[in-house]
């Protein structure tokens, strides 16, 4: 198919992406290692100066680091595993013979294009709030104090939201898979004898592992940098506590303005993720075929 | 017109020789089929006359002009596709006045040219159709026709009738044979189908693995194979190649019989059992297990009675047995 | 199957699936219907469903806002915005890919892939500061090339894996017939690219109107999108919550009817073409 002439056109083409993004994933992650390694801080202008490894050692001595990274990891794995289990079962479900398929897939997708503001705004105010929200409401109906979501558990209601927004990905996806799995696969296990059960073990829980493993690395990647959601409901509170890594980061850069010690939190946070990515490639490499 | 050289063409992608090296003379107004198994470098080396793919090393001249460095578009060649190729969202007219507008030619000689093709292949009630819209034949007849259009030096098939069912191939077939007494101009033609090639063919390249095994026209390698594998490629059912006692007593390591010319007698010759039969009525095609030549497959003419289990004699019939050396070649 | 499904069965199922998809649903169903009613109404006690008092006035008052059609204009502008400036550089890169694939083809699409992994607060510092240096903070044309450098791998994998389906003996019989690269593009690849082209914008401009960081972060008045205007709306009032409602349902109806019809390119764009 390739020729010379066609060859050299075709780098030519690919360039200008190739460039743009290279200077992208360079400049600004060099700047801040730069930065990480320095005294900046905005509202001091004039200290200045060599920091060496102390914006890091702030970071990994404080607490609320530590805390952040559980929050994180809390965040990823929650949504992960409500989104799987639940999509597994809503597309199994609406792949049964059901009336409506295209409307119900109409609406099962829906929160995923709520933007995450609109999102976290939905829940917070009209279901969660403990004066107005439907939450409040039905707790009132039964003679029970409404539940201070936001500021009991705010770690969990932010989970929760992302995992209401994220669920339709899931649902979508897992559902493509499995209505691509060949009837007649399924045929030839019935007439080999094989129960419902067994046939969703054997057959199609096997064929969707690849789809999983995308839902899963896909999920990963968006889930590890939500901060829409975060910033609209609890801004990380009370206090720290549903503050994530990206939070904390935004936080020390345009809150406390210090720009060092922002920059050694969004190294860390580089790390972090290619740890993540790493393992997740590692046990999931096998079951892709890219 | 239409007089394509090869000279010692290379072709290897990385580290495979896919053709480690072909001289060949193609003349004006031939009609030259390549034929060989699959994977045998027919496609390639169609693809690299055509320019799709750069040789290795090795010259093509076209015309007598060195056309090695040429892009396609230059080379003065049309191209008909196995899938054809059509542009999906043209009409047919659009279709085959593609290359002309390519060329720049004036929208209203195009446009005559166009219907002029048309004609000759039947399309003129077709031409505001899109290619979906058609059947396989008339895409098949839309691309010759877009070929047809700019009056190349040559015109090259590539396996243009594996997608259509039987009975369409054989009327393409003498479609395409009738186009090219009409056009005379030169086709290179490539197909794994042995009967397309004896039949539309006035000179047949056999290929094998990249290389040439024989050049010549259909009787010619019919009659005269110059190797084994010639002779087991040409001819349907396969010529019977015999080794052991029966071809060292003619002196070599290997014979061969064509089913159609190992005759049923009564008694001596090579005995044998008859195994599978198939009675076509115009013809019977007999599977015999024989003493001493071991499977050997029979072409009879008409019909003849014969049956699993029957005994039977065969007789090779004068002068139509080939004889192979140990270097698989045939033996004067 | 051979058999034929007992009724039964279908509408158990049916009965089910409706149910959960309508508990999926109904938060946004419920602000849609809180738009549509007084103030009054919609934080009433217990919360009135189809017995409330019915209004336009909220959508009328949220509109008049001086502000809110500005943010709505920045979010259309710098999500087509961002779109078409990555379409422009993707479309060569991704055609090149497709049809003349190199060696290292499919290392520099996994590259591409991997600078999506990179997380976004990472390089929020230098973003920050290079956008307040270079007078790109808080303008449309800074957010365009942010969300346009966010988005471009989506763009590039969608459209590459787009166009692997168009045969490429297609494009040989264009160089046959004598068209040279530039006429191959435009009268060829083009139009049969073009549904394929279609998707991805379709995808990228509900990718980059819901992006929810940059949108937040490199942005105070002048080009806040939605986003950032319901995001901050949002703080502790909580009190105009019919008027929330109607912010919010003008805000997400675009996207949401966009996203209705564009599911099938959700699952290509998002997975990198993994699941199609």
């Amino acid at each position: 198919m390739a020729t010379q002439s066609s060859r050299a056109a075709a780098r030519l083409m690919v360039a200008p992406s190739v460039i743009v993004l290279f200077i992208w994933m360079i400049v600004p992650l060099a700047l801040t290692v730069w930065f990480s390694f320095r005294i900046y801080r905005l509202l001091s202008p004039d200290r200045n100066g060599w920091a060496g490894l102390r914006n890091y050692s702030w970071f990994l001595n404080s607490p609320d680091f530590w805390l952040a990274i559980t929050n994180t990891l809390l965040l990823v794995g929650g949504v992960l595993a409500i989104t799987i289990v639940f999509g597994i079962l809503i597309a199994l479900l609406i792949d049964q013979p059901v009336w409506g398929q295209g409307p119900l897939r109409i609406l099962v997708i829906s929160p995923f294009f709520v933007m995450p503001p609109v999102a976290a705004s939905i829940w917070e105010n009209l279901f969660m709030h403990p004066q107005n929200g439907l939450f409040a409401a039905v707790s009132h109906a039964f003679g029970w104090k409404p539940i201070l979501f936001m500021e009991s558990y705010p770690m969990s209601s932010v989970i929760f939201i992302v995992a209401w927004e994220w669920l339709p990905f899931a649902t979508l996806i897992l559902l493509t898979a499995l209505q691509s799995l060949s009837s007649e696969q399924l045929e030839a296990a019935e007439m080999d004898g094989a129960p419902a059960i067994s046939r969703f073990r054997y057959i199609v829980l096997p064929h969707m592992i690849r789809s999983i493993t995308v839902v899963v690395l896909i999920q990963t990647i968006f889930l590890l940098g939500i901060f829409g959601e975060i910033f609209t409901t609890t801004q990380g509170g009370p206090g720290s506590a549903s503050t994530t890594l990206p939070y904390m980061i935004y936080k020390q850069a345009v809150i406390a303005k210090d720009i060092g010690r922002a920059a050694a939190g969004g190294i860390i946070a580089v790390i972090l993720a290619n740890i993540v990515a790493y393992f997740l490639m590692r046990s999931m490499g096998k079951n892709l075929d890219a | 017109m239409g007089k394509i050289v090869l000279k010692s063409v290379r072709k290897s992608f990385g580290e495979v020789d896919v053709i480690p090296g072909v001289n060949l003379t193609i003349d004006n107004g031939d009609f030259v089929v390549f034929v060989g198994p699959s994977g045998c470098g027919k496609s390639t080396l169609l693809r690299l006359i055509a320019g799709l793919e750069d040789t290795t090393s090795g010259n093509i001249e076209i015309d007598g002009k060195d056309a090695t460095a040429l892009p396609p578009a230059k080379r003065g060649l049309a191209m008909v596709f196995q899938s054809y190729a059509l542009y999906p969202h043209m009409t047919v007219r659009k279709n085959i006045m593609f290359p002309l507008k390519m060329a720049g030619m004036d929208i209203g000689e195009a446009t005559k040219r166009a219907d002029a093709a048309a004609n000759v292949l039947n399309l003129t009630a077709y031409m505001e159709r899109r290619p979906g819209q058609l059947s396989g034949g008339q895409r098949q007849r839309v691309a010759i026709g877009r070929a047809i259009v700019r009056e190349p030096a040559a015109f090259l098939f590539d396996e243009p009738l594996s997608n259509l069912d039987a009975a369409l191939r054989v009327s393409m077939r003498q479609e395409i044979t009738e186009l090219h007494q009409q056009l005379k101009t030169t086709m290179i033609y490539v197909t794994h189908d042995q009967v397309e090639a004896m039949t539309m063919a006035d000179k047949i390249v056999v290929l094998n693995a990249g290389r040439i095994e024989q050049v010549g026209s259909p009787l010619e390698l019919y009659n005269k194979p110059d190797n084994t594998f010639v002779a087991g490629f040409i001819g349907s059912p396969k010529m019977n190649l015999i080794e052991g006692a029966e071809a060292a007593k003619l002196g070599a390591k290997t014979i061969g019989v064509r089913p159609e010319h190992l005759d049923v007698v009564s008694s001596g010759g090579w005995e044998g059992v008859v195994g599978l039969s198939e009675h076509l009525g115009s013809d019977t095609f007999l599977k015999v297990e024989t003493t001493q030549v071991g499977t050997v497959n029979v072409r009879a003419s008409g019909e003849m009675m014969m049956r699993h289990g029957d005994k039977i004699h065969l007789q090779p019939q004068a002068g139509k047995t080939h004889r192979f050396g140990t270097d698989g070649k045939a033996m004067a | 199957m051979a058999r034929s499904v007992t009724t039964q069965r279908k509408v158990l199922f049916t009965a089910s699936a409706w149910f959960v998809a309508l508990l999926i649903f109904f938060p946004v169903l419920w602000t849609i219907l809180t738009s549509f009613k007084t103030e009054a109404s919609a934080v009433a006690s217990p919360p009135e469903f189809l017995h409330a008092d019915w209004t336009l006035v909220n959508y009328a008052d949220v509109w008049a806002r001086s502000d809110y059609p500005r943010f709505f204009l920045n979010s259309v502008i710098i999500s087509v915005g961002s779109t078409l400036l990555g379409l422009v550089i993707a479309i060569p890169a991704a055609w090149s890919m497709a049809f003349v694939p190199g060696k290292r083809t499919k290392d520099l699409l996994m590259w591409m892939l991997s600078t999506k992994m990179m997380p976004s607060a990472a390089v929020l510092i230098p973003m920050y500061l290079i956008f307040q240096r270079t007078g790109l903070f808080d303008s449309r044309t800074g957010l365009v090339l942010a969300l346009m450098l966010m988005n471009l791998p989506v763009i590039v994998w969608m459209l590459y894996t787009y166009f692997k389906e168009i045969p490429g003996e297609i494009l040989e019989a264009a160089r046959m017939d004598g068209a040279s690269l530039r006429n191959e593009i435009i009268y060829v690849l083009t139009p049969m690219a073009v549904p394929g082209i279609a998707s991805t914008m379709l995808l990228n401009i509900i990718l980059a109107w819901n992006e929810a960081f940059w949108t937040i972060t490199l942005t105070t008045v002048n080009a806040a999108p939605l986003s950032a205007f319901i995001a901050s709306f949002s703080a502790p009032q909580g009190l105009f919550y019919a008027k929330l409602s109607a912010a919010s349902t003008m805000a997400i109806a675009p996207i949401l009817i966009l996203g209705w019809f564009s599911q099938k390119q959700l699952v290509r764009g998002l997975t990198f073409g993994a699941v199609k």
